[in-house]
């Protein structure tokens, strides 16, 4: 079978993925697959934690996955795959949706975090909210608290509608900037 | 020191070798459950906002971590006295020191990045709470700061509290890379969220003579913990200790991650290898009496001892003194002596080079359990 990327070398990584409920198939040469950053032999921590077919997409996905860069300090998608290092805070934003499949794995589930919020980033939240709000009513911190116990239950009652309306707008409530469209 | 203070102060200088003759904390032998958990740590990854994370920085953004990270830790008055050591001019013995103390990991020693890049050179630095060695900072490791808080016996909940406090302190005067999302951002996203890392060090000889520590390990697995040697990861297990900590480090609280920890996971591992510990006094007592005199002796008589053959010796006499079986041994004695058979720390105390070490390393053994008349 020839590659689907180049259609001259033999295919070596096949790999099959869901997405929009159809099922893809992708075969690549091993050459292909390593300028996408999709290679079987990466080795490392990160490829340990990618499941067949979350990230290694159809190859129009993927082609797109390795061409990703992070415009603060340059670290492109494919580089992150082979070392499993983030090059700066940026890098997240950049490689936000590729990396939310790979964070739920790594962290049974976990995308949203839920702990300790540094004071810096507390205050000012509450700085900026300051300006349209009065000193009235539960602090952002217990706003935010009673949206994951929220969350929990929606999760608990299997209601995943529910639960990802509660998740955006814990998102939003976390971070009033975040307002741009998920796809560029 | 204020008088009533329970930990000495040793009045360790300026250098790494002068911790030698330093009492450090975790290794007292005390706190919760210590037949078993030999210490506890609580690690916390953080990252400067505005600066790129290790694997872009050159050497003048490393260099500007630094400055500003030491004067921020110096200034936060995390501990009574500080040690500051930079790796980068430090010798090879005195990281390999600092490595044994479990104050810095072995990557930073060497100045290593978990994808193997990086050098000796880089600069980099652990910063040592005094007297104790309790709280040690590494800057600029595989994130600009790893707070660690290490403390005898199962105490989790403490070891937090310290580095919750030492973080605050920290962040008084210096912004982290925060994402409402994703919480604290770490160079590998293994690591986001938290940034936290309980761990645990287990004697479980119980389990190994027993046969038993397989299942256990199995079931650490599935319930997604890490199951590691001495000295952390990559490290082989000797001597039957273990480390055992959590992967997760997103979605969840520090508390519900400190909790199961605490209050779930080590519970249970203690009480299998307490079980493990009845059989080997029930119906096994003869063979593992056996066992253990017959280590107190050979480290009581040996003239040449590796590291290796120390540690698994020194293992089973721990057993036999938890158990009450050894009855003129302390349990911080075996464990300080863990610690000092180690190749850096022999160094210092009997400097003798590599050929004359197993001796060096017996002479050392042998004058520290003599007494007991065998």
């Amino acid at each position: 079978m020839l590659c689907d990327r180049c259609g001259e070398r033999e295919a070596t990584v096949h790999d099959t993925g869901v997405s929009g409920g159809q099922v893809h198939e992708t075969h690549l040469c091993e050459q292909c697959a390593q300028e996408l950053g999709v290679s079987a032999a990466n080795g490392g921590v990160i490829s340990g934690l990618i499941t067949p077919g979350v990230l290694f997409a159809p190859v129009q996905g993927a082609a797109r996955a390795a061409s990703l860069r992070c415009e603060h300090c340059g670290l492109t998608f494919a580089e992150f795959r082979r070392s499993g290092l983030m090059g700066c805070a940026g890098c997240y934003e950049a490689f936000e949706h590729r990396l939310i499949p790979l964070l739920e794995r790594a962290h049974e589930g976990g995308i949203q975090h839920r702990g300790k919020v540094p004071r810096r980033a507390l205050s000012s939240s509450r700085m900026r909210r300051a300006g349209h709000d009065i000193d009235e009513g539960p602090s952002l911190a217990e706003r935010i608290e009673a949206l994951r116990r929220a969350l929990d239950e929606a999760v608990r009652a299997e209601a995943y509608e529910k639960a990802a309306r509660i998740r955006d707008e814990l998102y939003h409530l976390s971070d009033p900037e975040a307002g741009r469209e998920d796809e560029p | 020191m204020k008088p009533g203070d329970d930990i000495p102060d040793q009045s360790a200088g300026t250098r790494p070798q002068d911790l030698c003759a330093n009492r450090t904390e975790w290794l007292r032998g005390a706190g919760g459950s210590s037949d078993v958990v030999m210490s506890s740590r609580v690690r916390l990854a953080r990252n400067l906002a505005g600066f790129p994370f290790m694997p872009k920085a050159d050497r003048t953004a490393r260099e500007q971590i630094l400055r500003l990270c030491r004067r921020q830790i110096e200034s936060a008055r995390i501990a009574p006295r500080l040690m500051w050591i930079d790796l980068h001019t430090a010798s090879k013995a005195e990281r390999n020191l600092l490595v044994e103390r479990q104050l810095i990991s072995r990557p930073h020693a060497k100045g290593r990045l978990s994808n193997g890049s990086g050098s000796s050179g880089e600069p980099r630095a652990v910063a040592v709470g005094l007297p104790d060695e309790q709280i040690a900072i590494s800057v600029n490791e595989e994130d600009h700061l790893r707070i660690q808080v290490i403390r005898s016996g199962l105490d989790l909940s403490e070891a937090y509290r310290i580095a919750d406090r030492t973080d605050d302190a920290i962040e008084a005067g210096i912004e982290y890379a925060y994402s409402p999302r994703f919480g604290y951002l770490t160079a590998c996203p293994t690591n986001v969220g938290t940034g936290a890392r309980f761990s645990v060090m287990l004697h479980l000889p119980g389990l190994v003579m027993t046969g038993e520590f397989e299942k256990v390990k199995n079931a650490a697995d599935d319930m997604g913990l890490a199951v590691r040697g001495f000295y952390g990861e990559g490290s082989e297990a000797v001597g039957d200790f273990f480390q055992l900590s959590n992967q997760v480090t997103l979605g969840r609280t520090e508390q519900q991650l400190l909790e199961e920890m605490q209050d779930e996971v080590v519970p249970r591992v203690v009480e299998y290898e307490r079980g493990a510990r009845d059989i080997l006094l029930g119906k096994r007592r003869r063979r593992a009496e056996d066992e253990i005199f017959r280590a107190l002796g050979t480290l009581r008589s040996a003239r040449l001892l590796s590291v290796e053959e120390a540690m698994n010796l020194l293992s089973r006499v721990r057993l036999g003194v938890t158990l009450r079986l050894i009855d003129d041994v302390e349990l911080e004695a075996v464990g300080r002596l863990l610690l000092m058979i180690q190749n850096a720390h022999l160094e210092q105390i009997r400097p003798a080079g590599p050929a004359e070490r197993h001796a060096a390393r017996a002479d050392l053994v042998r004058e520290a359990l003599a007494g007991g008349g065998e």
